[in-house]
């Protein structure tokens, strides 16, 4: 790869994005254009957060990458393999030794720091998209600041289902203006979106980079009578026991058995570490798993 | 074209930008934060870090308007050689650069209803920078910080435009600070 | 007691062995060499250019090669290549009138100056296996005349001179790049342009064929298709002229369209263009058809409501590499998001329970 510019992208292209990052900075929530480049991954694989990422690292970073709070999953592996080479940064799988963290549809469970950059893949940026597909429209609907097909979704779900029907890319109203797609983290995390460190947000095939700074106010949206609820499952991890964190489940048996464990998976094996252990976990092991 | 014009610049271009960029972009995402750059030695008036924030922001993409003071012929051949920026007046201008006194607020394009990000940011060259003098509340700051901003009225006015508004970025000898428009200023 | 799945890393390194592996098939067969598809798949390497918007038969071929012959593949290795190249800067306009044409057909009028030239087309090859080709691939020289120094102006231009047809506005400004700006709506029709140019064939094809069958019709005829080779010049700030930097084969659709008139104006034909690189006339076809339903509004005519009037439907829909990488990462894992419906749908579920059980108890 040593044909390639420092962190693959050209300098020309990163300063594009770097000025939208500072826009996105100084209108939180709002998606601004960027002349999106074609990446040598495809679209829908985090090309956005790659650029980004791109945009973003110094040699002096240390990078992780997880998808769905993973660390090992095949696409994370791969981007973190692409800055590995590109940009010759460091790489770790700890939350905390992290300068720069990209991820695809979670937040770590460990809190940010100030110093700490979170960088969202995002597939479609645009929150009210499923209500209507114009982006014409909704550009309008941004700029009028006129959010009451949102609204009238929401209750209709309630109306329908008894609760609101959106488990995942749950819209956020940010500092009071713009509502924002969090990128599809489950409701869980959205408690999270307020923190100390920059979340800076990548749509490659929509083109729009967003961005939320430290401290900023992330509401859920929600009704007096029907308050937003981040849920898990109602289980503690099965390997490290933490009731705290979001799981997944497995099905581990050919009668339909469940599993859960912590998806954040440097969470779970740090707490390993610590000498936490599950209802089906063992002690932890340096040369386990 | 005389050397001064050809020097100056980042040694290790997309290595200096990368640093410089981070420096800026915490700034703008923490108002009232001072950090420190370094790479670049443009010709007088210009700051360090008004040259570092030009060579890692501006290109032939970005108009940038330059205030009287700052309007000499060896400044501009220095961003033409090292950035390739053209040269705009205020309404048409993605950056300015200046001293405070010297920017005519008023023409710069604060955004519109549909695109509030083309807006100008400003590069504001400044004789003294600290985290004294105004209060400086929003996105960005835990609970309030302090700059030594030229007045107060102004950024109130500007505050007021969200989400348009002008961006501003103050330096001063080698170091920085933002100032977007979300921050409350009293 | 459960193991965690690790192992991302070899799965990759093994997945790229076996595809290598699978990419070069049979090794008693001998090995296809990038010159043999540059020559002999042309047409495919023609539709990887146009996509892939980059004019490199040599390198489109080696995208094909690479791709195992999967064009959208090769179109994608061809733009993330196209990404990292330096741009020097933008050349002149081409001039297709004063293209060498291959071919140069109008179904408009019998004759031009200039003449028809039927060229190397399938057209009216009767579609039967030729079974001899699997044996002896070999071709006998084809009858060979002069080049004819005859100019071929452009048929649209006998048109323009009894003022039959629109005439376009020239224009001087230098269009956006749809791949250095993001696309911005309502689009100017040199943005719709070129994003057709580089769309995908098939989606193109559909487009166009739904204007056909009545989708908002348009009504064309093929004034002109020409297929052949140009000149590109730049203009050379340090020379202070242009000059011809290179040569590159495209083909050129003009369509004629039929305009009802107003009542200020005289009724007059409209136009469709299609310019799109190498042989590829299906495409430069379909994008001249699209183009011209493309501008209803301009041409002051009704909304119907139709696909392909749709700018914003089609431009967003038109190119196959965001197209199929939004479309095949729906099989990343998801499991995070399906984990949270997961959970919804038992709650709602159990609530939905409770209340019958609630309502039949009363």
């Amino acid at each position: 790869m040593s044909d390639y510019n420092f962190a693959y992208l050209d300098e020309q292209t990163k300063r594009m994005i770097r000025r939208a990052i500072l826009k996105g900075l100084a209108i939180p929530g709002y998606q601004v254009p960027f002349a999106s480049r074609e990446m040598p991954m495809p679209y829908g694989w985090g090309t956005g957060g790659v650029q980004v990422s791109a945009a973003v690292l110094t040699p002096d970073d240390t990078f992780k990458v997880i998808d769905q709070g993973a660390d090992d999953t095949t696409n994370a592996v791969s981007i973190r393999r692409f800055f590995q080479k590109t940009a010759g940064v460091a790489v770790t799988e700890a939350t905390s030794q992290a300068s720069v963290i990209q991820t695809r549809h979670r937040i770590p469970e460990e809190e940010l720091r100030a110093d700490q950059i979170l960088v969202y893949q995002v597939p479609i940026p645009e929150p009210l998209r499923f209500l209507e597909p114009s982006e014409v429209e909704t550009r309008k609907m941004h700029a009028l600041e006129e959010y009451g097909l949102m609204h009238v979704k929401l209750y209709e779900d309630i109306s329908q289902h008894g609760d609101i029907a959106t488990a995942y890319a749950y819209p956020v109203k940010v500092e009071g203006r713009y509502v924002m797609d969090p990128s599809p983290i489950p409701k869980f995390d959205n408690p999270k979106l307020e923190m100390a460190g920059i979340q800076l947000f990548g749509a490659g095939r929509e083109q729009r980079i967003y961005a939320i700074p430290p401290y900023t106010q992330v509401v859920s949206l929600d009704f007096d009578d029907y308050p937003f609820q981040p849920t898990k499952a109602d289980h503690a991890c099965d390997l490290c026991g933490a009731t705290d964190s979001y799981l997944d489940e497995l099905i581990v048996d050919d009668a339909g058995g469940r599993m859960f464990m912590c998806s954040d998976t440097d969470y779970c094996t740090s707490r390993r570490k610590d000498g936490h252990v599950g209802a089906q976990g063992v002690p932890y092991k340096e040369d386990a798993a | 074209m005389q050397t001064q014009i050809l020097e100056g610049g980042f040694t290790d271009l997309p290595i200096d930008a990368s640093h410089a960029f981070r420096a800026v972009m915490t700034a703008m995402a923490r108002p009232g934060e001072i950090v420190s750059v370094t790479g670049a030695q443009p010709p007088l008036p210009l700051s360090a870090a008004a040259g570092v924030v030009i060579l890692t922001l501006c290109d032939p993409e970005t108009p940038i308007y330059l205030a009287p003071g700052h309007d000499t012929p060896q400044l501009r051949d220095w961003i033409t050689f090292h950035t390739g920026a053209p040269f705009a007046q205020p309404q048409d201008a993605m950056f300015a650069l200046g001293a405070w006194d010297d920017l005519p607020l008023a023409d710069f394009s604060t955004g519109t209803a549909e695109y509030p990000d083309r807006s100008a940011t400003l590069i504001v060259e400044s004789l003294t920078l600290s985290n004294e003098g105004a209060a400086l509340r929003g996105p960005g700051i835990k609970d309030r910080a302090a700059l030594s901003l030229p007045e107060t009225r102004a950024f109130q006015n500007n505050a007021a435009l969200f989400p348009l508004g002008l961006d501003f970025i103050f330096t001063c000898a080698d170091r920085l600070a933002a100032l977007p428009r979300t921050t409350k200023v009293s | 007691m459960y193991v965690a799945v690790k192992g991302g890393e070899r799965a990759i390194d093994n997945a790229h062995a076996w595809l290598a592996e699978e990419r070069r098939g049979d090794t008693d067969i001998p090995e296809l060499s990038v010159a043999q598809i540059r020559e002999q798949m042309s047409l495919a390497v023609n539709r990887v250019m146009a996509e892939g918007s980059l004019y490199d038969p040599h390198l489109a071929a080696l995208a094909i090669k690479q791709a195992r012959g999967d064009l959208i593949e090769a179109i994608f290795l061809i733009r993330a290549y196209r990404t990292t190249l330096p741009r020097f800067g933008g050349s002149n306009p081409i001039e297709t009138q004063n293209m060498q044409c291959d071919r140069r057909v109008s179904a408009t009028f019998k004759d031009a100056p200039g003449g028809q030239i039927l060229g190397p087309t399938f057209d009216y090859t009767h579609r039967l296996l030729d079974f001899k080709l699997a044996a002896d691939g070999e071709a006998a020289d084809a009858p060979t005349a002069a080049p004819s120094q005859a100019p071929t102006p452009h048929i649209m231009s006998f048109l323009d001179r009894e003022q039959l047809i629109q005439t376009e506005p020239t224009g001087e400004a230098v269009p956006d790049d749809l791949t250095r700006t993001p696309l911005e709506l309502p689009a100017s029709r040199a943005l719709r342009l070129q994003s057709l140019t580089r769309g995908d064939e098939g989606f193109i094809l559909g487009m166009a064929y739904s204007t056909q069958r009545g989708y908002a019709r348009n009504h064309a005829f093929v004034a002109e298709l020409r297929i052949g080779a140009v000149a590109v010049e730049m203009d050379i700030p340090e020379l202070g002229f242009a000059i011809e930097i290179g040569e590159i084969t495209v083909t050129e659709c003009e369509t004629v369209n039929q305009f009802q008139g107003s009542k200020t104006q005289p009724p007059q034909f409209t136009r469709g263009y299609g310019l799109v690189f190498g042989m590829t006339e299906r495409k430069a076809i379909s994008m001249a058809l699209v183009d011209r339903a493309l501008r209803w509004k301009e041409l002051g005519e009704d909304n119907l409501g139709a696909p392909a009037q749709d700018e914003e439907f089609v431009l967003y829909h038109s190119d196959n590499i965001q197209a199929t990488g939004f479309l095949e990462h729906i099989k990343l894992p998801h499991y995070v998001d399906f984990q949270s419906e997961l959970e919804l749908i038992r709650k709602l579920r159990r609530e939905a329970q409770d209340n019958i059980s609630r309502e039949a108890a009363e």
